[in-house]
């Protein structure tokens, strides 16, 4: 299985603070894999770093087999990222919103990719609409069609269904695994909904204090920590049991 | 420049068109500044034209007010375009796309470039039949007096964005501070040899005390003194790097600091 990210000893200090120490995961193509973690684990750092929103004190980040930090703008054409906490204008409509992004990305036809996503995310109605009149769930919806405007082959995901409905959040669910397989695409999510985490992912990385403290499938997992829910994995990490 | 950062500039541009298209208000105000400046500023020309007509010769001082506007709308349009997306919390999806600095700083040029047209044209064609001076009797010089200053604008623009980049939203205000840091020894209203001889040499570095020195000579000399346009130039260029080498430091310096996903309200 060809690996799409791979960090290697990668640490992150904001002055005396260690935010991310050491850190070497592995993400395979073709996957979903979550991060998780409590309040300061360093999940957001983490998603920044891979992103190259944030340079690295130490370490390497290689995705799609190239250095990232040397390497960053033919990768970041093949990636995307959304995120509740940070949005998009607020004075444009949700059309002239996905028209900017699928432009930035330099899609061939922006158009079209930007109907495709409104009719996948079923915002039709709302496209021309600006985004401040949005409710939050529907500003989730809008950015998330940002992050898949350029079916980008690696996504990160920071709570994708933060302020959605249970069954909106059900659905996108569903649409982010259809996307995966469909694709082939690799996704990596920070997320504290850990029954999305179940449901959704192949792989968990867990963090405690910077740190990586635990990693496997979620069934690996719930075997280890003998518990019948993630959250239970969860809270006994977070808590230092079993390490 | 390749297709994909043509792609990306037009990709910018247009969400600030959107921006501006989005508000009609927005719109008049652009015009409404430039426009009150030549109001007040041709009357003052009308009560002082009675009395001290040296002062007023040639329409010289209206000309200079609208072309003086032009450095602080080019300035302001860049740096206002920038604190949007501030305010808008977006320069992490802007930078999580492959969008280069150089590429956000042509785009914030071009509609800079457009607003203050928006601004100006309004204000220069009042003139004309109000107070009957017309900065376009200049012909072409005006072009280069024009985009001399627009280029200092930017020049401001580099590095009030690289400070907001670094510093954040407290650092709003610079936005209208900056550029009347360099009003007294641009000599807008008077000649250089009116300022103190150390001043002097202040303004020997500024490029704008060489375009109102000029706009002076052509106004009421008749005389086209291309030698102070072209230290204007250079040293424009010179300040132009220098800004944006600033901004390119503090970009980086944001990176280091992971000041971009947090940028905002």
């Amino acid at each position: 299985m060809s690996l799409v990210l791979q960090t290697h000893r990668l640490s992150k200090s904001f002055g005396s603070v260690n935010a991310v120490s050491n850190l070497s995961i592995v993400l395979n193509k073709s996957s979903i894999t979550a991060i998780l973690g409590g309040n300061g684990a360093g999940k957001t750092t983490t998603l920044s770093m891979l992103l190259g929103l944030l340079l690295p004190s130490s370490g390497r980040i290689e995705i799609f087999g190239k250095d990232f930090i040397s390497n960053r703008y033919p990768a970041l054409s093949r990636m995307n990222f959304s995120s509740p906490y940070v949005d998009l204008p607020q004075r444009l409509t949700v059309r002239e919103n996905l028209l900017v992004y699928a432009k930035l990305y330099g899609l061939r036809q922006p158009s079209a990719s930007v109907d495709n996503m409104l009719q996948t995310f079923q915002l039709e109605e709302f496209s021309d609409r600006r985004l401040r009149k949005l409710s939050a769930g529907q500003k989730t919806r809008v950015s998330l069609a940002k992050a898949l405007i350029n079916k980008p082959e690696l996504l990160l995901l920071d709570e994708p269904t933060a302020s959605l409905d249970p069954e909106t959040a059900g659905w996108v669910r569903e649409l982010l695994s259809d996307y995966q397989k469909e694709e082939g695409a690799t996704i990596l999510l920070a997320s504290h909904d850990m029954k999305e985490v179940e449901q959704l992912c192949q792989k968990v990385i867990l963090l405690r204090k910077g740190k990586l403290v635990e990693e496997g499938s979620p069934s690996e997992l719930l075997t280890k920590y003998d518990r019948q829910t993630m959250e239970d994995v969860f809270l006994d990490v977070s808590k230092g049991v079993n390490q | 420049m390749k297709i994909g950062s043509v792609s990306r500039i037009q990709a910018l541009l247009l969400r600030y068109l959107y921006v501006l298209r989005s508000s009609w208000p927005r719109i008049i105000e652009i015009a409404y500044w430039p426009t009150m400046q030549l109001i007040i500023w041709g009357f003052v020309s009308l009560h002082f034209g009675a009395s001290q007509p040296e002062i007023t010769a040639s329409g010289i001082l209206i000309s200079v007010v609208l072309v003086w506007d032009s450095l602080f709308r080019s300035h302001v349009s860049y740096t206002l375009s920038f604190l949007e997306e501030m305010w808008s919390r977006n320069l992490g999806n802007l930078f999580v796309a492959p969008l280069r600095p150089w590429e956000l700083m042509i785009a914030l040029a071009s509609i800079s470039l457009i607003r203050t047209f928006i601004g100006m044209i309004p204000a220069a064609l009042l003139a004309i039949p109000f107070f009957g001076v017309s900065v376009f009797d200049m012909g072409l010089p005006l072009i280069a007096f024009f985009f001399n200053l627009v280029f200092t604008g930017w020049a401001i623009s580099q590095v009030v964005t690289g400070i907001l980049i670094r510093y954040g939203l407290g650092a709003e205000s610079l936005t209208w501070v900056i550029p009347f840091l360099i009003a007294p020894v641009s000599c807008i209203y008077y000649p250089l040899s009116t300022l103190p001889e150390w001043l002097q040499q202040v303004a020997h570095w500024i490029p704008t005390s060489y375009v109102f020195e000029g706009m002076r000579y052509l106004l009421l000399e008749g005389l086209w003194r291309e030698d102070l346009l072209i230290k204007a130039f250079l040293l424009n260029c010179f300040y132009f790097t220098l800004g944006m080498s600033i901004f390119l430091f503090a970009f980086r310096s944001a990176r280091k600091n992971g000041l971009l996903l947090q940028a905002g309200e």
